[in-house]
């Protein structure tokens, strides 16, 4: 996906269990902030069609 | 490479009046010069129809999916390795086949002999690395090498990895090549810079999915972008769901493309579509030291788990 153009940072991968609600936590916490950071993802949008 | 044909004829006249196999795929000559298309042939009459040269660059193996004869084929150096991908993916059972392989110099780019004339190309001939195009008024002769495709060009695999028989003694590989210059250049770019290449590069695509149909990897019975409970990405010419098709494809040829061009010949409008698969063959390269279709006995990297598989991207 970076090859193509999206930024790094914008795509997480984490490996939580669901016994493992504060990793959840602090890794969310992360993939937001990293994310709010980059500012709203403009490439690979599909705009709504427009209709009059 | 000339000199095959005859050889080629030999073995297959005797492969079929000796019933060891119900039918051989080849190539025969196209209506238009630089057109040879894949012919099969199931008598030993058939097979004075059977044609070698330097455009005989589409992949064979796409005609070998899930058939149930016994078949020869003409393979060259790619295609022998997409033939060992579709035995290790259950296509086709080795048993099945008898394998002709052809050492192979490189196919001929028809888009760049096109570019060099205006006119229309009436007849082609080859002698000794050299090309002469014939037309109304025109004749030139051009040296093969600045003809070939540009995968043919970074080939590091131009002998049949497997083959039963073989048409004539194998040929030198190229070495010392540079084969991912390409990608290295992308992967350089910034991220607006690497939006602009795609965009541009995939924005005269028309999703005619003529390089799915080329290409022996995409057998699936239904494509990804033909379904539509659940439509997987949109089917108009949205540029978002053109490079959803393109990048997705490539996922699913990652760790088994063997680079054999089909995808860039097939392409009405000549896009290299090369530089999308080869960003994973790269990858699989780099992180496995995977090369698709050297051997039947190995499992491809995306098929298998290892403890030590890289994983430095999950967090």
């Amino acid at each position: 996906m970076e090859h193509f153009g999206v930024e790094p940072g914008r795509i997480h991968f984490s490996w939580i269990s669901s016994a493992e609600a504060t990793k959840f936590v602090e890794v969310v916490g992360k993939v937001t902030k990293a994310v709010k950071a980059l500012g709203p993802n403009q490439h690979f949008v599909k705009n709504r069609a427009k209709v009059a | 490479m000339l000199g095959y044909i005859d050889k080629i004829k030999e073995i297959s006249e005797r492969l079929l009046s000796e019933n060891k196999v119900d039918m051989i795929i080849g190539f025969k000559k196209g209506t238009l010069p630089m057109t040879n298309e894949p012919f099969a042939a199931k008598k030993p009459a058939d097979v004075k129809e059977f044609v070698w040269d330097s455009n005989c660059g589409i992949n064979l193996t796409n005609y070998l999916t899930n058939r149930k004869e016994r078949i020869g084929i003409i393979a060259k150096g790619c295609d022998t390795r997409n033939i060992v991908t579709h035995i290790i993916e259950n296509q086709i059972d080795r048993e099945q086949l008898t394998i002709i392989g052809v050492p192979c110099k490189g196919m001929i780019d028809r888009c760049k002999v096109d570019k060099m004339f205006d006119k229309c190309i009436s007849e082609i001939a080859e002698n000794d690395g050299k090309i002469t195009v014939k037309g109304k008024g025109f004749e030139k002769t051009v040296d093969k090498i600045d003809l070939l495709q540009e995968n043919c060009k970074v080939c590091g695999h131009r002998n049949p990895v497997i083959y039963d028989e073989l048409v004539a003694d194998l040929v030198n590989e190229q070495e010392n090549l540079d084969r991912y210059a390409d990608v290295m250049e992308i992967e350089a770019m910034s991220s607006e810079n690497k939006q602009n290449y795609f965009n541009d590069l995939l924005s005269s695509c028309i999703r005619c999915y003529a390089c799915r149909n080329a290409c022996p990897l995409c057998y699936c019975p239904t494509c990804f972008v033909d379904e539509s409970k659940p439509q997987w990405v949109g089917k108009g010419d949205n540029p978002t769901d053109i490079m959803t098709f393109h990048f997705l494809r490539a996922y699913h040829c990652a760790g088994r493309c063997t680079d054999c061009g089909s995808c860039v010949r097939a392409c009405p409008m000549g896009i290299d579509l090369r530089v999308i698969n080869k960003k994973l063959e790269k990858d699989c390269f780099d992180l496995y030291g995977w090369e698709a279709g050297l051997s039947l006995d190995k499992r491809p990297p995306l098929d298998t788990f290892k403890p030590d598989d890289p994983d430095d991207f999950i967090k």
